[in-house]
């Protein structure tokens, strides 16, 4: 287990005959209550599909069922139940080239993360961009691997002598920060739904091709 | 904004239970207005036990799973048409 940020922690797990995933795949964890109740939720995997080990990393909703069982309470050597890997629309394969255009909403930058370490790993030569839109310096995922490799944005709170976006993703900073349209970018936007639709819509209006545009949203009923 | 909404990848890890490939790939027609998609795209909703996938373009309903013990109900109506490309 890896601490994050104050809200956000990554489990490393050892699953039994995982047959291993592709970058930017969710699993579903299934918990148990010793009366039979059951929660579901999805959660993207991190790790890329070269690494030794599955890493999820999962941030808390203070009204969830799961994640603040996974955040706060679940210790090494547990067990629990988990389904996949899943889904093969929002995902990244080495011989799909790039440019690479990655926009990621807060903890949408799970599976993105998984794309962005396949690259460096295993294919440094396609270029890419990386968008994070982070509430604070304190919701910033991942923030000592992405310290000069991605473009972030802060929302609320950001650091004393910052520079940077201090403003929600729109099309102006997609415009000065994105390869152009030209270049026909392969485009992944994860994030909660408004975020989603807010930066897919700017794509498309800047003449970024639809079918080049990839999204995943997750919603305010999950955790 | 709707923030229950989901989309299609929401729907990934029930109908891979069901379909033999993996289906949030497949386009998918609409039958309301044409519309075509993967169903990846879909407007997903998920509330209680089921699933409602909705056509991005008109908002009429594509299909629905709805899980219940013993038995998973599947509804199809709204689409025309799925087109699966069987992975290489």
């Amino acid at each position: 287990m890896r601490p994050e940020t104050p809200r956000a922690r990554t489990l490393v797990l050892d699953v039994r005959e995982w047959r291993g995933h592709r970058a930017g795949q969710h699993v579903d964890v299934r918990l148990t209550a010793e009366d039979g109740y059951r929660a579901q939720r999805s959660y993207s995997i991190a790790s890329p599909p070269l690494a030794s080990t599955l890493e999820l990393t999962v941030e808390r909703l203070d009204d969830g069922e799961v994640s603040p069982w996974l955040v706060d309470e679940a210790r090494p050597g547990d067990e629990f139940e988990l389904r996949g890997p899943i889904g093969g629309y929002f995902v990244w394969e080495v011989p799909r080239g790039g440019p690479l255009l990655l926009v990621a909403g807060g903890s949408g930058l799970v599976p993105l993360m998984a794309i962005e370490r396949l690259r460096r790993e295993a294919a440094p030569d396609v270029e890419a961009t990386l968008l994070v839109s982070a509430r604070g310096p304190g919701d910033l995922i991942y923030a000592a691997e992405l310290e000069g490799s991605a473009v972030v944005a802060y929302t609320r709170e950001r650091p004393a002598g910052w520079t940077g976006y201090d403003r929600r993703v729109d099309r102006a900073m997609l415009e000065e920060v994105a390869p152009p349209p030209e270049r026909r970018p392969r485009c992944f936007v994860c994030g909660p739904t408004s975020f989603v639709e807010v930066v897919a819509e700017a794509l498309v209006a800047l003449g970024h091709h639809r079918a080049l545009i990839k999204t995943e949203r997750f919603g305010a009923t999950g955790g | 904004m709707d923030e229950t909404m989901l989309d299609g990848n929401a729907a990934a890890g029930d109908l891979q239970q069901l379909f033999a490939v993996e289906v949030t790939q497949a386009i998918g027609v609409c039958d309301g207005c044409g519309n075509s998609g993967p169903l990846a795209e879909a407007r997903t909703f998920a509330l209680g036990p089921g699933l409602t996938l909705r056509c991005p373009a008109c908002e009429a309903v594509l299909a629905r799973l709805v899980r219940l013990p013993g038995r998973t109900l599947v509804e199809l109506r709204g689409l025309r048409r799925l087109e699966i490309v069987p992975p290489s």
